[in-house]
């Protein structure tokens, strides 16, 4: 299990190389990495906020739900934090299991989780100023399918 | 003495980070009440707390919880991470 709440850049491909690899109890493996979307053509760039020490903790407990439920071989959550530019990697999550369903499903929770449970906060940068990003009903609303 | 933190336009609407106060209140809910006396900028922040999140030693709570032996009590928006 990785967790890494970072400023840094990453690359998801080079996090993925070797990931669940060389076992016999793994036989799929999902990943997910969302991008910096411009949904205005307005901005130039997002700004994450996020609660130190909280933030760590809280993603530990959803992967450790996630390793439970799902009988998880391996699992990777990277979110980063601070200026991120349009199209950069914002985070990633995957998932190592024995079979697709449970990485897919395992995968799509914890994303689920990470958006409304995790405490980042998003601002969008423009040319004429900055707002906070506001939370949608969906994204709790889809919590109830877990 | 109790350590407050603000996040995202909580932060930017009390004008700090975090600050330390001396507090005799019972529940997140009086703690409130007892700051939106003492500033507007607190009455402002806190006008609409349908709004406002709350963890307690960085662990998610709500108004109604007991504040005793807590040393961090975090106010924050709706969390919109992923």
């Amino acid at each position: 299990m990785r967790i890494a709440v970072q400023e840094a850049a990453f690359d998801p491909s080079a996090e993925l190389a070797g990931f669940g690899q060389g076992r016999a109890d793994v036989g799929a493996v999902v990943s997910f990495t969302g991008l910096v979307r411009d949904d205005t053509g307005q901005m130039q760039a997002l700004e994450i906020e996020h609660y130190p020490g909280m933030t760590e903790r809280a993603i530990a407990a959803l992967v450790e739900q996630a390793i439970t439920r799902w009988a998880l071989a391996d699992a990777v959550v990277i979110h980063r934090y601070g200026r991120l530019e349009i199209g950069a990697p914002i985070m990633m999550v995957a998932t190592a299991a024995r079979h697709r369903q449970a990485a897919f499903e395992a995968a799509e929770f914890l994303m689920d989780y990470l958006k409304s449970r995790a405490p980042f906060w998003k601002k969008e940068i423009t040319a004429t100023g900055a707002a906070w990003v506001e939370a949608k009903e969906s994204d709790e609303a889809a919590l109830s399918r877990w | 003495m109790v350590e407050l933190l603000y996040f995202a336009w909580l932060r930017e609407r009390i004008g700090v980070p975090r600050e330390q106060v001396e507090s005799t209140a019972a529940t997140v809910a009086d703690l409130v009440e007892e700051l939106k006396t003492r500033d507007p900028r607190y009455a402002a922040a806190f006008a609409d707390l349908s709004a406002v999140r709350v963890a307690l030693d960085q662990d998610l709570s709500d108004f109604s919880a007991p504040l005793a032996g807590v040393r961090e009590v975090a106010f924050f928006p709706p969390m919109t991470g992923g």
